[in-house]
C-alpha cells in the first residue's frame, strides 16, 4: 500500500480519503487516469486528498471516502481474487453507506452478481450490482457516447464480456453511440446508489469533469459533515474535447 | 511452375501501376499471392544466408534498418522491406522487382520487419532462420487486446526460428520466452554500468515483480555502454564495436544498435568485423519519422512519431535533455489507435517548464486537457494540422522546435512540410 496527501493551493476544506484498488493489476487503457483527474479536482474544489493504492495482501481503508477500480487482463483478475474476496464485505457495507464509487470493465465485472466464463464456468461477483456477464468472442471496441443523469458522458471501450441488468438495475447511462452493456439493449454501466459500473475507459473522468464532481459533492459531504462547498471551476478543454466528440460520434451514426 | 511466373508477373505489373500513380503498397504482394497461395515459400526457398524476422513493439523500423546496413557492409545482398510496411504482403511487394520468373529469389539474406500479429501470418509460410525480439509494450491495444498476448505471439516467433533467436535481455517478457527456446539464444542489453537508465527504455510491468536478474553476458552477447548521449561502444566478450555515434539520438536508438550489431554477429560468424559495424551504423540515416530533422527558415524542427505509452516516455526522456519549442499532434484514425486514453499512461512532468506551444490533430483538445492533469500549460489548441504547423513556425521563429504526432498527424505535416520546406518525398527515403 502507498498512500501520498495532496493539498489544496489555499486552505483546506477538509480531506477526503480515495482508495484505488489494485493499481497495478486492474489498470489498464489508462485507468489511471481517473484517479489523477478525481484527485486534481478535488484539490481543485479545495479540498484535501489522501490517495490510496490498495494493493492485494494490503489492510483495506474502510473509512474511504472514495473508491476506483480499472479493468485487467485475465492474468490480473486472477491476481486480486483472494483480496477481493477478503475486502468484499467491507466494499459491500460502504456501498449500502454511499460511498461513491467508479469501477471500470474488470472491475464493474467483479462488482456484478456473476461471471459466465466461455467454457462454462461460473464465477461469483460481490453483488453490489446487479448485472451478470458472459464471457465471449466478440469484442466490443470504440469511442463511446452516453445520455445519463449527469449529462452526455464520452469515452472509450473495449470489452469481451456481455452485460445484461437484473430487473431492478438501473444503468449508468443508455448509448447514443458505441456498444454499451451487450451491444443489444441500449443500455451502458449500472447504476446503484452511488456506485457506478461503466465499460468506458476512456478514461471517464477527464473529459467528463461532472462525473467527478457528482462523486466528489458525495464524498465531501461525508467525509466533512458539512455540504459540499464546490469552487467555481471553469473547464474550457474538458468541455470542448467532450463535445467535439459528442458532435463526431452522433455525426457519424 | 508456370502458375508462380504467373503471379510474379501480375504482381510485378500491379507494382508498377500502383508505383505510377505514387504509392508504393502491399496490393502487389496481395495480386501475387492471389494467384499463387504459396509465393512467399517459393521466393524464399533458395535463400542461403539467414531468414530473419524483427519483431516488437518499439524499434523495428530503425533497427532493422541498422541490421541491413550491417550486412550489406560486409557485401551481403539483402532483401528486406525498407517503407516500414509491417505485413507479409509488404515484404512480398518488395521483393517483386527483384524476382525473376522461376520466383526464386537471388539474395544472400533477407530481413524483414514484422509486428507480431504478422510474424505468425509469416511464419506459416516460411520458418525463419532467425528472429531478432526487441520489447513487449502496449501497442494499440484495440488491436492485440492483451500484452500478454503479444509476448506469447513473440515466443511463437521465437519458437519457429530454425537457427537462431537474439533477445533483448532487459525486458522481463522478451526474456521470459527466449529462455524457453531449444535453438541457441544471443542476448543483448544495457551494461551493468547504466542499468539505472533502464526505465527510460522499458514499460515496466509490476504484475511480474520478480525483478530479472542480472544475466551473465556469454560469448556472441553483446552489451551497451554509452560514452556520453550521443557515443557508445557494442561490448562483445572478445571485440568492441565503437565508439559509434549515430545519426539519431538517444538511448533507444543506441540499444537497437547492440540489438542490430548482435545479430549481425550471429549471422555473419567470422566475417563480422567492428570497424566496418562501426562505420555503417554511423552512416544510417533515421527511419523516416524517428526523429528526422527538417531545416525550416533555418531553424531545426523534429518531427518524432509516438504511438505508445513506452514509446512517448522513450520520447520525452530522449528529448527532454533539450527543451525546445514542442508541439504535439494526437489523431485517433485506424493507424493511429483509435483509443486515446493511453496518453493518461504518459508522464508529461518534463513538459511542464518550457510548456507546449501548441496541440493539433482530431483529438487536440483531449491533448491539451491530459497535459494540463500534469499542469504543463498549453498556449494554444489548433485542431487543423496545417493550420497548426504555420502557428507554430510563426510563433517561434528564432528557435528549434519539435512535434510529436502519431503516424496520420505525421504523415499529413510531412506532406506540408514536404511541400513548402522540399522534403524528401513522401513515403519514401531521402538516398543516403
Ligand atoms: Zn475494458
Amino acid at each position: 500500500m502507498s498512500s501520498q496527501v495532496l493539498t489544496p493551493d489555499g486552505p483546506s476544506k477538509g480531506t477526503l480519503t480515495l482508495v484505488h484498488l489494485y493499481p497495478r493489476e486492474m489498470s489498464i487503457y489508462g485507468d489511471r487516469g481517473n484517479t489523477h483527474a478525481l484527485a486534481s479536482r478535488i484539490r481543485r474544489h479545495g479540498y484535501s486528498v489522501e490517495v490510496v493504492l490498495h494493493d492485494p495482501g494490503d489492510p483495506f481503508r474502510a473509512d474511504a471516502h472514495l473508491v476506483l477500480g480499472g479493468g485487467g487482463q485475465d492474468s490480473g483478475q486472477a491476481r486480486v481474487e483472494a483480496d477481493l474476496e477478503a475486502i468484499g464485505p467491507s466494499l459491500k457495507a460502504m456501498a449500502r453507506d454511499g460511498v461513491p464509487m467508479l469501477v471500470i470493465c474488470g472491475m464493474y465485472q467483479l462488482f456484478g452478481d456473476s461471471f459466465h466464463t466461455v467454457t462454462g464456468q461460473v464465477l461469483p461477483g460481490l453483488s453490489i450490482l446487479e448485472v451478470t456477464t458472459r464471457g465471449n468472442d466478440k469484442r466490443m471496441i470504440g469511442p463511446v457516447c452516453l445520455e445519463t443523469d449527469l449529462g452526455r458522458v464520452v469515452g472509450y471501450e473495449n470489452h469481451s464480456g456481455s452485460t445484461v441488468l437484473g430487473p431492478g438495475q438501473q444503468p449508468f447511462g443508455r448509448v447514443l453511440a458505441g456498444h454499451g452493456n451487450n451491444g443489444e439493449d441500449g443500455t451502458e454501466g449500472a447504476r446503484t446508489a452511488n456506485v457506478i459500473g461503466s465499460y468506458l475507459h476512456g478514461p471517464l473522468l477527464p473529459a467528463n469533469p461532472m462525473v467527478s464532481d457528482a462523486l466528489i459533492a458525495v464524498a465531501a459531504e461525508q467525509a466533512t459533515g458539512r455540504p459540499f462547498e464546490p469552487a467555481q471551476l471553469a473547464d474550457p478543454l474538458a468541455t470542448q474535447a467532450r463535445e467535439r466528440q459528442v458532435r463526431r460520434l452522433l455525426r457519424a451514426r | 511452375m508456370l502458375r508462380t511466373a504467373a503471379a510474379v508477373v501480375a504482381g510485378k505489373t500491379a507494382r508498377a501501376l500502383a508505383r505510377r500513380r505514387g504509392g508504393g503498397s502491399a496490393f502487389p504482394g496481395l495480386v501475387a499471392e492471389r494467384l499463387d497461395p504459396r509465393i512467399l515459400g517459393r521466393a524464399l526457398a533458395e535463400v542461403r544466408g539467414g531468414i530473419v524476422v524483427v519483431s516488437g513493439t518499439n524499434g523495428k523500423t530503425t533497427t532493422t534498418k541498422m541490421l541491413v546496413a550491417l550486412l550489406r557492409a560486409h557485401g551481403r545482398s539483402v532483401v528486406t522491406n525498407p517503407t516500414g510496411s509491417n505485413f507479409t504482403r509488404g515484404v512480398l511487394s518488395e521483393m517483386l522487382p527483384q524476382l525473376p520468373l522461376s520466383g526464386r529469389l537471388r539474395s544472400d539474406m533477407v530481413v524483414v520487419e514484422l509486428d507480431e500479429a504478422h510474424a505468425m501470418r509469416f511464419i506459416e509460410q516460411v520458418a525463419p532462420t532467425h528472429a531478432l525480439l526487441l520489447n513487449v509494450a502496449r501497442d494499440q491495444l484495440d488491436r492485440f487486446a492483451e500484452i500478454d498476448h503479444t509476448a506469447d505471439l513473440l515466443a511463437r516467433l521465437g519458437a519457429a526460428s530454425t537457427q537462431g533467436v537474439v533477445a533483448n535481455a532487459d525486458d522481463p517478457f522478451i526474456a521470459r520466452a527466449a529462455d524457453a527456446l531449444s535453438v541457441p539464444v544471443r542476448w543483448f542489453g544495457l551494461d551493468a554500468s547504466i542499468a539505472d537508465r533502464l526505465p527510460e527504455l522499458t514499460e515496466h510491468d509490476a504484475r511480474f515483480e520478480d525483478d530479472l536478474a542480472a544475466r551473465e553476458a556469454g560469448p556472441g552477447d553483446a552489451r551497451l555502454r554509452p560514452r556520453d548521449e550521443r557515443a557508445f561502444d557494442v561490448v562483445f566478450d572478445d571485440v568492441t564495436v565503437g565508439p559509434v555515434t549515430l545519426q539519431q539520438r538517444g538511448l533507444a536508438a543506441m540499444i537497437n544498435a547492440t540489438a542490430a550489431t548482435t545479430t549481425a554477429r550471429l549471422l555473419l560468424g567470422d566475417a563480422f568485423d567492428a570497424d566496418r559495424c562501426a562505420r555503417a551504423l554511423a552512416a544510417v540515416r533515421p527511419p523516416f519519422g524517428r526523429g528526422e530533422v527538417v531545416v525550416v527558415d533555418g531553424q531545426p524542427l523534429e518531427l518524432v512519431l509516438v504511438k505508445n505509452p513506452a514509446g512517448f516516455g522513450v520520447a520525452l526522456s530522449t528529448y527532454g535533455a533539450s527543451p525546445v519549442a514542442t508541439m504535439v499532434a494526437i489523431n485517433d484514425n485506424d493507424a493511429d489507435g483509435r483509443d486515446v486514453s493511453w496518453l493518461y499512461d504518459v508522464s508529461f512532468a518534463s513538459l511542464r517548464e518550457r510548456g507546449v506551444a501548441l496541440t493539433s490533430g482530431v483529438r487536440a483538445y483531449d491533448m491539451a486537457l491530459r497535459l494540463h492533469y500534469d499542469d504543463v500549460a498549453t498556449e494554444r489548441v489548433v485542431p487543423d494540422l496545417e493550420e497548426a504547423l504555420d502557428a507554430f513556425v510563426a510563433a517561434h521563429p528564432e528557435e528549434p522546435k519539435r512535434v510529436f504526432c502519431t503516424y496520420t498527424a505525421m504523415m499529413a505535416l510531412r506532406r506540408t512540410l514536404a511541400a513548402r520546406y522540399g522534403l524528401a518525398h513522401f513515403g519514401e527515403e531521402a538516398p543516403a
